[in-house]
């Protein structure tokens, strides 16, 4: 069906001032290719189903919108963490703020070198994972950061890294616009955790391809900038092998409005995808977590934790699907999307799907939605905690099941201090 | 049966249960057909046979004008195609719009001049003699003999709609002397033009979705109820639907009415004869709930389900909305969906009203090549509004069964509460089950809370029954009765026996 003539303008009007990349003969037919995906869809529209209730406008428009640059007034998230740190300035790769790049068993590139070279392994990933990740449902700003990202990083790991790889996004200029892609190989019996935290511009499209080969485990703990009025949509498009772990968290505090796709298939036996996020919105904020798990290969797990704290007109939502094929028996899914809505004004919308067509499977999911508890706040109350500390108390009790999920402990307490901190700034505010 | 024969049946699925399920769609017991007479309109929809089916139901001019308006804007619209069923294109001019039989013109006097195809018709459907006089159109023959049932056992009057036209409503005088209408929407069109008027469309508005709008264009029967205020209908209503002629679309509109503090329970049921080309049916079922009111609602749904081959059966877009209009009213969907090749159904109930309260219990099984994609919404708009969503999907042979759902809370319905639960088994590794709900959730007040699960036989629960002492067939019956139970108990007596025997998944000597 051909496109409608509005979706084609949209479109048009967002691609009239870019011009794609140069690099090598194999980038560059990617990225044409992903240009012509991107135009044989169209940029997503507020009547697209997948866009029921987020907005797209400010995605999709030619220009970021102004959001002003937020003065952290703590220490960065991670800080105390040894790791190797790569700073990306309103998207672009900061060498002079970042550590030497070399850790034992990962080779770590910025894409721009990569997409250079006549041979290299990411050939065989660059735009595939966001290619496969487009069928059932299209996701046109994913190939559109396909078709026009100007920097990342390439990493490949070969053995059990000893460091974490911490990719930290500043955000200086109010009017930045950053396109960021992200490819990640985890050779087989490798392991390697990737961290990622700020705002990286007034605006991001972020997307990071993901390989996990057989018996490889990745890690992942995300903490999204804390600027007000940053907007960022992100994908994640990962690949699992067999008894492979992918381990993914995000914490989301603040942000005018934020769309985190991702797109994880289970393709070898055995594997587990974890996926899980927890955030904290106040007033003028809007987040959605979208997450698409296929199985396809038997006795795999699949986990989807999200939790949200909604208040003064914050808005929420969750959009998880599993899809079982028909041969994935054996198949442990379980999904919960709950929303803690502070008052009245908050609103959560949830859209948790399962599509199955093995029959040996266990597949669950629950959704719920309300206000705190007031028999637990009084019975808080009634030994002595102050009100407002029993509402930050049974927020946070609500918000654990989602940092449990983020398996290095020292991590799991950094995040878990950055929520109670956000909370303590709001007390009673 | 030959798909589901051939089906390696996981340990732990009890053959019995994969033989219950044969048992709905393999040998469909109403798919005979009567060979009588029909007086057909030209095939095919346009204005003229808008105004001809107007015509013959001999409607008033605003009627006609009510379902042209729909047909027009029927004209500009697409069919949808969101639901996750799969379907050959419709021709829309390949159908018949109007079916009547022919002996049907003349009201028969008696027993012995009404057309005894017709007769056989409703006995073998297995509806009372006693009923059957009536249900044939006998004048007179609603006194006397139902008079003396009074008290053997509970009545229910009927409404049959053979093809296009009622055939007969019973117990009508019993229901006028209660005050309650109950009678063919076309009678009520002419009778009781107030009512229509003032109802009609609005619940279902005419250009709610395509189906709905071409049904408004062409309905050509269905029935009518109006429950006035404080009457607690003192039977249970019923429709029968028969589809019988060949290439002819059903298009049957209901109209219930619970006036302030009254009660009605409802039933539908539909069958119709095995064809290898498809049918369509769709019809439009609207209801309105004023203060304190209370409705109940069951159906089910036995239209042919096509062969193993997948061939034929009815495809069933249906459009039934609930109004819970006055505060404290009350609307109960129950559903067992066990017929139709394609089942398009979303029972829904708009909750308006202040401490207005919605149920929905569904029970579909699809077989063979049967696809379903059902549901519910329930739209809370009032204060204290209350919803129940219970909903059991059981997939067979190549089937697919959807449950798609929507719970919206809008910000002022304050302090609204729903739970919903969607349970889904498979039995066999051809077919799927899919969930698909939408949860929107306006103000905090509210508490949502939506479950479901997809599963073969719980291996838990098989566990603790076998500790027990019970033998794994005897566990597995167990497990599979509770499966649906929640549902079936919602149902009307009436109805619980032929659900009953249609689900047959509860086990002879189990328990319970």
């Amino acid at each position: 069906m051909a496109l409608a003539q509005a979706k084609q303008d949209v479109t048009e009007a967002r691609l009239a001032a870019l011009s794609l990349p140069e690099g090598a003969g194999w980038i560059k037919a990617a990225r044409e290719d992903a240009l012509a995906r991107l135009r044989a869809m169209g940029l997503p529209g507020r009547r697209d189903e997948y866009w029921k209730w987020t907005r797209p406008d400010a995605l999709t428009a030619p220009d970021a919108a102004q959001a002003a640059v937020f003065e952290g007034d703590d220490t960065p998230v991670f800080g105390e963490i040894d790791r190797v740190r790569l700073v990306f300035v309103d998207g672009v790769f900061d060498a002079a703020q970042s550590d030497d790049p070399t850790l034992a068993g990962v080779e770590i590139e910025r894409l721009e070198a990569a997409a250079q070279t006549d041979i290299h392994w990411l050939k065989e990933l660059y735009g595939v994972l966001e290619t496969r990740g487009q069928d059932p449902v299209h996701r046109p700003l994913a190939a559109l950061n396909t078709a026009y990202a100007t920097d990342g990083v390439v990493i490949r790991a070969t053995g059990k890294a000893e460091r974490p790889v911490s990719l930290i996004y500043l955000h200086e200029s109010e009017t930045s616009d950053a396109t960021l892609h992200h490819v990640i190989k985890v050779e087989e019996g490798a392991e390697l955790t990737v961290l990622e935290n700020g705002p990286a511009a007034a605006r991001l499209n972020m997307v990071m391809e993901v390989e996990v080969a057989d018996n490889a485990a990745f890690h992942h703990v995300r903490a999204q900038g804390r600027d007000h009025e940053r907007r960022a949509v992100t994908h994640l498009f990962a690949r699992l092998g067999t008894e492979s772990v992918f381990k993914s968290f995000t914490m989301t505090a603040n942000g005018v409005l934020t769309r985190n796709e991702s797109v994880i298939e289970l393709t070898g036996d055995n594997a587990t995808a974890h996926i899980a996020g927890a955030c904290t919105g106040d007033g003028d904020f809007h987040h959605d977590d979208t997450v698409f798990i296929t199985h396809d290969a038997a006795h795999c797990e699949s986990r989807q934790v999200y939790k949200k704290v909604l208040r003064n007109g914050a808005a929420g939502v969750f959009q998880g699907k599993i899809l079982v094929k028909p041969d994935a028996q054996k198949t442990d899914g379980y999904q919960i999307s709950q929303a803690l809505l502070l008052d009245g004004d908050s609103q959560f919308f949830a859209k948790p799907e399962l599509e199955i067509y093995a029959d040996d499977v266990q597949c669950s999911h629950g959704s719920t939605t309300g206000a705190i508890d007031e028999t637990a706040i009084f019975y808080l109350r009634s030994r002595g905690v102050p009100e407002a500390e029993a509402q930050d108390l049974l927020t946070l009790a609500f918000l654990a099941e989602a940092i449990e999920e983020i398996e290095d402990e020292t991590i799991a307490e950094d995040i878990r201090t950055r929520l109670e901190a956000w909370l303590a700034r709001r007390r009673g505010g | 049966m030959a798909a589901l024969d051939k089906t390696e049946v996981k340990e732990g699925v009890d053959q019995e249960t994969v033989d219950a399920v044969q048992s709905i769609a393999g040998k469909y017991k109403h798919g005979w057909e009567t060979e009588i007479e029909m007086e057909y309109a030209p095939k095919g929809v346009n204005e003229d046979i808008v105004r001809l089916i107007s015509e013959k139901n001999g409607e008033p001019e605003w009627m006609t004008e009510w379902r042209l308006g729909a047909f027009r804007r029927w004209q500009g619209m697409t069919e949808p195609d969101w639901a996750m069923v799969h379907y050959p294109m419709i021709d829309y001019q390949d159908q018949y719009y109007y079916a009547k039989p022919k002996s049907m013109t003349e009201k028969p006097k008696s027993l012995d001049e009404v057309d005894p195809k017709l007769l056989e018709t409703y006995e073998k459907l297995g509806i009372p003699l006693q009923e059957q006089m009536i249900l044939a159109g006998v004048e007179g023959a609603e006194g006397t003999p139902a008079d003396a049932r009074t008290g053997e056992q509970r009545k229910v009057a009927v409404d049959a709609v053979f093809d296009s036209v009622s055939v007969g409503t019973t117990f009508q005088k019993e229901l006028k002397q209660a005050g309650v209408i109950f009678c063919s929407i076309s009678d009520a069109i002419r009778d009781h033009p107030e009512l229509v008027r003032k109802y009609l469309g609005s619940v279902v508005p005419v250009s709610d979705n395509y189906f709905a709008t071409l049904n408004s264009a062409v309905f050509s029967d269905g029935s009518f109820v109006y429950v006035p205020p404080g009457v607690r209908c003192p039977m249970e209503l019923s429709t029968y639907f028969r589809i019988n002629a060949e290439n002819t679309g059903q298009f049957e509109r209901t109209l219930i009415i619970a006036d302030k503090g009254s009660y009605v329970s409802y039933l539908e049921g539909c069958t119709a004869p095995m064809r290898e080309t498809t049918q369509l049916h769709a019809a439009v079922v609207e209801l309105v709930a004023l203060e304190d009111a209370e409705i109940k609602y069951s159906t089910v749904q036995n239209w042919y389900p096509g062969d193993e081959e997948g061939r034929g059966g009815i495809f069933n877009f249906v459009t039934k909305r609930a109004d819970c209009r006055g505060d404290r009213s009350k609307v109960m969907w129950t559903q067992v969906e066990t017929g139709s090749a394609v089942t398009w159904k979303y029972p829904s109930c708009i909750l308006r009203g202040n401490e207005s309260q919605g149920e929905f219990y569904s029970i579909a099984i699809t077989n063979n090549y049967q696809q379903a994609d059902t549901g519910t919404k329930m739209i809370h708009l009032g204060k204290d509004t209350r919803s129940r969503i219970v909903s059991k999907g059981i997939s067979a042979g190549k089937a697919q069964n959807t449950y798609r759902g929507q719970v919206a809370v809008h910000p002022k319905a304050k302090d609204a509460r729903n739970f919903t639960q969607c349970d889904s088994l498979l039995i066999g590794d051809k077919c799927g089950a899919h969930t698909v709900p939408y949860i929107e959730v306006r103000n905090n007040s509210s508490r949502v809370e939506h479950e479901a699960t997809t599963s073969k036989v719980d291996d838990d629960q098989l566990f603790y029954c076998r500790q027990r002492g019970m033998d794994e067939e005897e566990a597995v019956a167990l497990v599979v009765n509770g499966f649906c139970k929640d549902v079936l108990q919602a149902l009307p007596m009436e109805f619980a026996m032929e659900a009953q025997q249609l689900v047959a998944i509860s086990l002879e000597g189990s328990v319970g």
